[in-house]
């Protein structure tokens, strides 16, 4: 068998794969790169594209969304990303977060959630308790 | 005394409360079982894309990027406070809520003011009803949460770091220690503090980075915290199925005592009201 290297495709949420591999074609960000085994150590951002690993001459292929690949002689690590990212639509879901925010913070009036009614049940019996409490202690 | 048939109304009515805790229990068991998974699952990348901090730190000392520069704490502190959509599991979130408190008191001793991410229901309801400052929330993740569901309440609380506005992030979860223990963790997220290489990583060597070492730590850096705190919600999953299963045990083996006592009771009733109807049959044979 020829000459392989480790591969781990890994995500935030899950291991995609791992295994021995005899090269490992990537999109990086300044172009494909293609890597066999005893590569110099590399560290370098992924664009979304497929991840082709050649192993027995057959090839298997995964998407990933972007990531960071790091390269070590016997060791390749690919970091992907779980979801497509771009700035604009980080802005837009870190506003979305913030309007959730002011919206929990502002609609007190409209219509309680359960939740919250639960919370001011609780509040209203330990009243109650309390007030029971000192009645109790006031008769002896 | 409760009639007979009181009691057995009663009987039936905490008999069924009890089959409803039980089966909850049985699901909360199997849901922790695949939250532990998942848990196990998340290890690999925040491990790694740490060693890869660790190495970059070290062997580019003479670029510091904000997130790993020293701050004081002198204005603003964050919080990210993950907790469960769901009640119905013991004092998990409130327990939390409590040490948040103390966090927070203790902070507003000294000066300082509270930015808080609330993540979960439980915390988006809680804190709002407190005069703290709630930038942003995120609730209703499900049991298997993803992580670009996180990534906008994180960069919130990243922008507010990185523009000056809060001078340290903190995460705040259950961790999960085993199915009868949660504990409450506070982890500093930002200024972040990787730590010394591995031996293994700190040999003299360096990579090739394209397209500058620079760039690709800025982007290690953001999703080594998107990792932890997504860590911190997994685990929180876990806390919470492992308190549910265990407050709703409880709760069943409750349930099982009251129907002893009450079948007792009941029992009690039923011997009385034959011994009565014998005495005043005999009373009444007597008579005649």
């Amino acid at each position: 068998m020829a000459m392989t290297i480790h591969v781990d495709i890994v995500s935030a949420e899950e291991s995609i794969y791992s295994g021995l591999v005899e090269a490992v074609i990537a999109s990086a960000q300044e172009g494909e790169v293609g890597i066999y085994p005893r590569h110099a150590p590399l560290l370098t951002r992924l664009k979304a594209g497929e991840v082709r690993l050649l192993k027995d001459g057959k090839e298997e292929q995964f998407y990933i969304s972007g990531g960071i690949l790091e390269v070590q002689p016997h060791i390749v690590t690919i970091l992907a990303d779980t979801a497509l990212r771009a700035d604009d639509v980080n802005e837009a879901a870190a506003l979305e977060a913030k309007a959730a925010a002011e919206k929990a913070l502002n609609d007190k009036s409209a219509k309680l959630d359960f939740a919250e009614a639960q919370v001011q049940l609780a509040e209203a019996m330990a009243q109650l308790r309390a007030i029971e409490r000192a009645r109790k202690t006031r008769k002896h | 005394m409760a009639s007979g048939k009181e009691i057995r109304t009663q009987i039936a009515s905490i008999k069924s409360t009890q089959k409803i805790t039980s089966a909850m229990e049985m699901v909360a068991a199997s849901k922790m079982r695949k939250a532990q998974e998942r848990m196990a699952a998340t290890r690999p990348y925040a491990d790694k894309i740490l060693n890869v901090i660790q190495h970059l730190a070290f062997a580019n000392p003479e670029y510091r990027h904000p997130y790993l520069q020293d701050r004081e704490e002198k204005q603003r502190v964050g919080y990210i406070v993950v907790s469960s959509d769901r009640g119905l599991c013991g004092g998990l979130n409130n327990n939390l809520f409590k040490e948040v408190l103390h966090e927070i008191k203790s902070k507003s001793d000294k000066g300082l003011q509270v930015d808080i991410c609330a993540i979960g229901q439980k915390a988006s309801t809680f804190f709002s009803r407190l005069p703290v400052n709630m930038v942003a929330q995120v609730t209703q993740l499900g049991d298997a949460p993803r992580v670009h569901e996180l990534i906008g309440s994180i960069k919130v609380m990243l922008d507010a770091y990185e523009s000056g506005h809060i001078d340290s992030l903190y995460l705040v979860y259950n961790q999960f220690v085993n199915t009868m223990t949660q504990e409450d963790t506070f982890i500093r997220l930002l200024p972040a503090t990787p730590g010394a290489p591995s031996e293994e990583m700190s040999h003299h060597w360096d990579y090739i980075y394209e397209p500058d070492a620079k760039e690709v730590l800025d982007d290690l850096l953001v999703r080594y915290i998107e990792s932890v705190v997504y860590q911190g919600v997994v685990e929180n999953i876990a806390s919470e199925q492992a308190s549910r299963m265990i407050a709703m045990k409880n709760a069943s083996d409750n349930a099982g005592d009251l129907i002893d006592d009450l079948q007792l009771v009941y029992n009690k009733a039923r011997q009385a009201a034959i011994t009565q109807e014998i005495s005043e049959i005999v009373a009444g044979a007597a008579a005649v």
